[in-house]
């Protein structure tokens, strides 16, 4: 293999401007298949979830999946995009072994979604807006395994073998508009943009969007023009980036070959490549000259797709908040730092530890833990955080055992360690092992009364009967106990030293 | 006794059965022994199930032995075009591509035979994926028409309307994408109906043209249509064209006949060159006819149809190009020159080589043609502009009229061998007949009498707006009776014996 010339990415970036168009596949989280009631379970016998339909057999057809058409409208109202009144399906018509009809159904000209944005916020907090093109259904091909070559691509094989699970399987593309004026920051508006839309898709519920088992693909496809000129370059389209570094790193690989060809003198040839893992460069493809031919046309087994313009609002009024927007809501509500915020995210706990403040634990302890001791374990065990044998509620329960006293830290991660052993809930571990240290009640008395007395207007608002503002004594104990103490026992303990009840 | 049986009609085949006069297993063994004693002849038959016919027709009679109501097609049996696929039974479609194919799946079609008891015999004969006017173009060799052997009984499904005029089944099932039910119907004198677009499931049909084909019923009188077009037709959820609406009361209509009261079209534009002089004068007898039973006949002016032909040869092969790509060699029919050395792709050039006919192939190159980009508004898209037009055309037509009747096709029979190089030739015997698959409405083609110069009997047919398929039934039994009564018998009696 030739090594391909490179420019230095400064120098690129000092001659010339990127422009980009991301296009991902998502494979939706249907039970069933895009057109046939076949399962879309992964990880089956090869050839075991498939039917007349999926296998394209003589005399089969398709008929919508209307979850299927829900999930992509859900999508499209998420990206801001407007949703069709009424679309069609159409034919791609090209060869291929494991497309079984030989011919892919997609939407073509008339997409579900169009005309959207979404907005992405870059590691310092910057906002930038990517305009979407379109979100459109189509169904996934079956898959190849090249046996016999060298490299698992079809040259060189002695020959192949076809699994049809995967055929049939809902996806949608969501297409960029061209990504201009990121400048030097394009590769990283790439990641964020996927990994944003990832977040997305997974908090709309439509597919767990894991780009490692293929349910999220993305194509970066990037072109250059010297600064100051507005025609676009000839863009290189590199195919299933599948990892959010990976896109990252494309997108810097090609600036720097299209940088080096163009200031060579050379024009770049419009082409597929593919992108190689282990030392993040890109080789050549397919060569796409204009003669591709899909001879698209109205898929005639189908009948229009209409949806009711009630149904769509009903949709939209069904929308979970944004991702960003929940996130810069949670860092505000956790006091955290961006920085901070981001390894949260990318060590994937924002939900856990959501779950475990809902479960009673405050938001320090609750970061605390997940960050921290379970995160580590989950890494030596090479599982996600939900995959731990612990729940929120014992995390919450870990840290009311600390608050309370009864735990101090070094216990606590014992306890923490026995329930991940599968010794059984906190209370029972702690009671197996021993573990309970002496609380302090005494200590913890003499705490409430000093936040009363420094407190007095407020302790005489919650006499006059406004409960609620209890909150800022507890608060007051809490820190004067570093966090040491049970909050729901504090705040009993200061009702009890006022006189008054809740309800 | 077998001639008495196989020259009943599926309507007093049922009520015998029913009231104990034959057995299920009688009349199944009659038509076997038909189909035996002149299917060589005539070879309207790709595949006999002998031994499957007999295990249905067992388990009707064991039905009423047991006491249970029997469905009003139950024990007769039935000749099936070999286009719907069927479990355990070879399906051809005419083609060497699809050679010992056995699917694992019954068509939608099937299996409301299977639930009305209806007996099939087996697969009848067609030309290659339903492509043709004549059956010439089966990989498996011509039918003959019963009227004379020597002569084209219709296509694609020449197979089925042979069994009919052969006396080898009371019932067949044919399928209409430009005439392929009507066309053979008219040819040999038996009763054929393309019902409306959306009416009978395409589930389990080999595609020709997705959006032009429509499966329908063939027999020998209009009640007998009526009764099995019931049997077929309804809501399919596995079909998204299927139409989910209650089907037409088309038996009602067939046991009712009348045309008194009812405006007629008769359309410009279906007669003048290329009709034979036989046809035009036994069209125009029929007109009179109808006259004379009380309807009023109305001219109507459609000028859009003359492009139908034209239109309809750039929307079929398009689609039958995209339908038949599916035949690579990988999944399943014949797989040619896979020897070890050859790539997938080779392996799939010299299957489609050697497993498509030429009219196949030539229908592919021009569809992949006209879909093609630049070239793709000029042909696909103006012939869906046309296609459009004629919808129209025949909405406005039917604002006036109640039904359109025409001749079903230009000529009678023509010698087998006659236009097979000559595809234009081919083409015309559908001119009546298409522009009805182009605006998705119903029609039929019904027997109305001999050609004096060569004795073969015309086709009169008559189109019906979509869903209204029981105005076809109400009209084609008063004139069946009109006929039957004027000859003193059914045409078909004037069939030389085989």
């Amino acid at each position: 293999m030739t090594v391909t010339e490179l420019l230095s990415y400064e120098a690129a970036l000092a001659e010339y401007d990127p422009v980009m168009g991301l296009e991902v596949h998502v494979e939706l989280g249907t039970k069933t298949k895009m057109f046939c009631g076949c399962s879309t379970e992964l990880g089956a016998e090869p050839n075991s979830q498939t039917c007349p339909t999926c296998l394209g057999l003589p005399g089969s057809l398709p008929v919508v999946n209307a979850i299927g058409v829900e999930s992509a409208i859900k999508i499209g109202l998420a990206l801001h995009c407007e949703i069709a009144e009424w679309c069609r399906f159409a034919r791609k018509n090209y060869f291929y072994p494991d497309m079984p009809k030989n011919f892919q159904t997609s939407q073509y000209d008339e997409p579900i979604a169009f005309n959207g944005y979404l907005d992405v916020q870059l590691e310092d907090g910057e906002v930038f807006r990517v305009e979407i093109e379109r979100a459109h259904m189509e169904e996934d091909t079956g898959k190849s395994l090249h046996v016999g070559g060298a490299t698992g691509r079809i040259h060189g094989a002695s020959h192949s073998l076809l699994d049809y699970n995967r055929a049939g399987i809902p996806l949608i593309e969501i297409v960029t508009k061209p990504i201009e004026g990121a400048g030097e920051r394009a590769p990283e508006v790439a990641k964020a943009y996927v990994a944003e839309l990832r977040e997305l898709i997974r908090a709309l519920d439509v597919s767990e969007a894991r780009m490692d088992k293929g349910q999220m693909r993305c194509d970066v496809n990037l072109s250059l023009r010297p600064h100051g000129t507005k025609t676009f370059g000839t863009r290189s389209e590199t195919k299933n980036v599948n990892s959010l570094r990976s896109v990252e790193r494309a997108a810097r690989f090609e600036i720097q070959r299209h940088a080096a060809v163009l200031s060579s003198g050379g024009t770049i040839v419009q082409e597929t490549r593919h992108f190689h893992e282990e030392d993040g460069s890109t080789t050549s493809g397919r060569i796409k000259d204009n003669a591709e031919d899909y001879r698209y046309f109205p898929e005639p087994d189908l009948v229009p797709v209409a949806p009711a313009r009630a149904w769509v609002e009903e949709l939209r009024g069904t929308l979970p908040e944004l991702p960003r927007v929940r996130r810069n809501r949670l860092r505000e509500e956790w006091g955290v730092s961006e920085h901070d915020m981001q390894s949260i995210l990318n060590a994937g706990a924002v939900d856990a530890i959501v779950a475990t403040i809902e479960a009673g634990a405050d938001a320090a302890s609750a970061r605390k833990w997940w960050m921290g001791e379970l995160a580590r374990s989950a890494n030596e065990q090479g599982v996600s955080l939900e995959e731990l044998a612990i729940t929120p509620a014992d995390v919450a329960r870990v840290s009311a055992l600390v608050a309370a006293g009864d735990l101090n830290d070094k216990l606590a991660r014992q306890v923490i360690e026995g329930v991940l052993a599968g010794e059984g809930t906190p209370d029972q571990v702690v009671e197996k092992r021993g573990l309970k240290v002496v609380s302090d009640e005494g200590a913890l008395g003499t705490a409430v009364e000093e936040a009363i007395a420094a407190n007095a207007a407020i302790a005489d608002k919650i006499r006059g009967g406004k409960v609620a503002a209890v909150g800022a004594l507890v608060g007051a104990v809490m820190k004067a106990t570093r966090g040491q103490a049970d909050a729901a026992r504090v705040k009993d303990l200061i009702l009890e030293k006022l006189g008054v009840s809740e309800g | 006794m077998t001639d008495n049986i196989i020259k009943l009609t599926a309507a007093k085949i049922a009520g015998k059965i029913a009231a104990g006069e034959l057995t299920a297993v009688e009349v199944t063994e009659a038509h076997l022994a038909r189909i035996e004693a002149v299917d060589e002849k005539v070879h309207a038959f790709l595949h006999v199930d002998r031994e499957g016919a007999l295990a249905q027709a067992r388990a009707v009679d064991e039905k009423r032995a047991r006491g249970e109501k029997l469905g009003p097609l139950a024990g007769v049996p039935l000749a099936l075009k070999d286009i719907f696929t069927t479990a355990g039974m070879p399906t051809t479609v005419g083609s060497k591509m699809l050679e010992g194919w056995i699917p694992p799946y019954d068509a939608t079609l099937v299996k409301n035979l299977k639930a009305a008891d209806v007996v099939i015999l087996g697969k009848t004969n067609m030309d290659e994926f339903a492509m043709g006017s004549s059956t010439e173009n089966s990989a498996y060799g011509p039918t003959g028409n019963p009227w004379d052997l020597t002569r084209i009984p219709g296509g694609s499904g020449g197979g089925s309307s042979a069994a009919l005029a052969a006396y080898e089944a009371p019932l067949a099932i044919g399928t209409d994408t430009g005439g392929s039910i009507r066309q053979p119907a008219a040819v040999t004198g038996t009763v054929g109906v393309k019902p409306t677009y959306g009416g009978v499931s395409r589930y389990g049909m080999v595609a020709f043209s997705s959006s032009l084909d429509q499966g329908g019923p063939c027999a020998r009188t209009v009640l007998d249509a009526a009764l099995l077009h019931e049997a077929i037709a309804g809501h399919d959820p596995l079909d998204s064209t299927s139409i989910d609406a209650p089907v037409p009361p088309v038996v009602e209509a067939a046991r009712n006949g009348s045309v008194a009261g009812m405006r007629v079209g008769v359309v410009k534009q279906f007669r003048g060159e290329g009709y034979q002089a036989g046809v035009v004068q036994r069209f125009d007898e029929s007109v009179e006819l109808l006259k004379s039973l009380g309807a009023e006949i109305v001219e109507l002016d459609c000028p859009t149809f003359d492009l139908a032909l034209s239109a309809y040869y750039l929307i079929a092969p398009s689609e039958c190009s995209s339908n038949l790509a599916r035949f690579d060699a990988m999944r399943y029919g014949l797989r040619v020159g896979d020897d070890g050395t050859r790539s997938a792709e080779d392996v799939t050039a010299l299957t489609r080589e050697a497993g498509f006919g030429d009219e196949v192939k030539r229908r592919i190159i021009l569809g992949t043609y006209a879909l093609s980009s630049g070239y793709y508004d000029a042909y696909y898209g103006s012939a869906q502009k046309v296609r459009t037009l004629i919808t129209r055309e025949f909405e406005k037509a039917f604002e006036e009229v109640d039904v359109i009747v025409s001749p079903t096709t230009p000529t009678t029979a023509f010698p087998i061998g006659e236009r097979a190089d000559d595809p234009m030739a081919m083409y015309l015997a559908d001119l009546c007949t298409i522009p009805t698959n182009l605006a998705g409405n119903a029609a039929m083609s019904l027997p109305c009498g001999l050609a004096p110069e060569d004795g073969l009997p015309v086709g009169l047919q008559i189109i019906a707006p979509a869903m209204k398929d029981d105005r076809l039934y109400k009209v084609g039994a008063a004139v069946e009776a009109a006929f039957v009564e004027k000859w003193g018998h059914p045409l078909l009696e004037e069939a030389p014996s085989l």
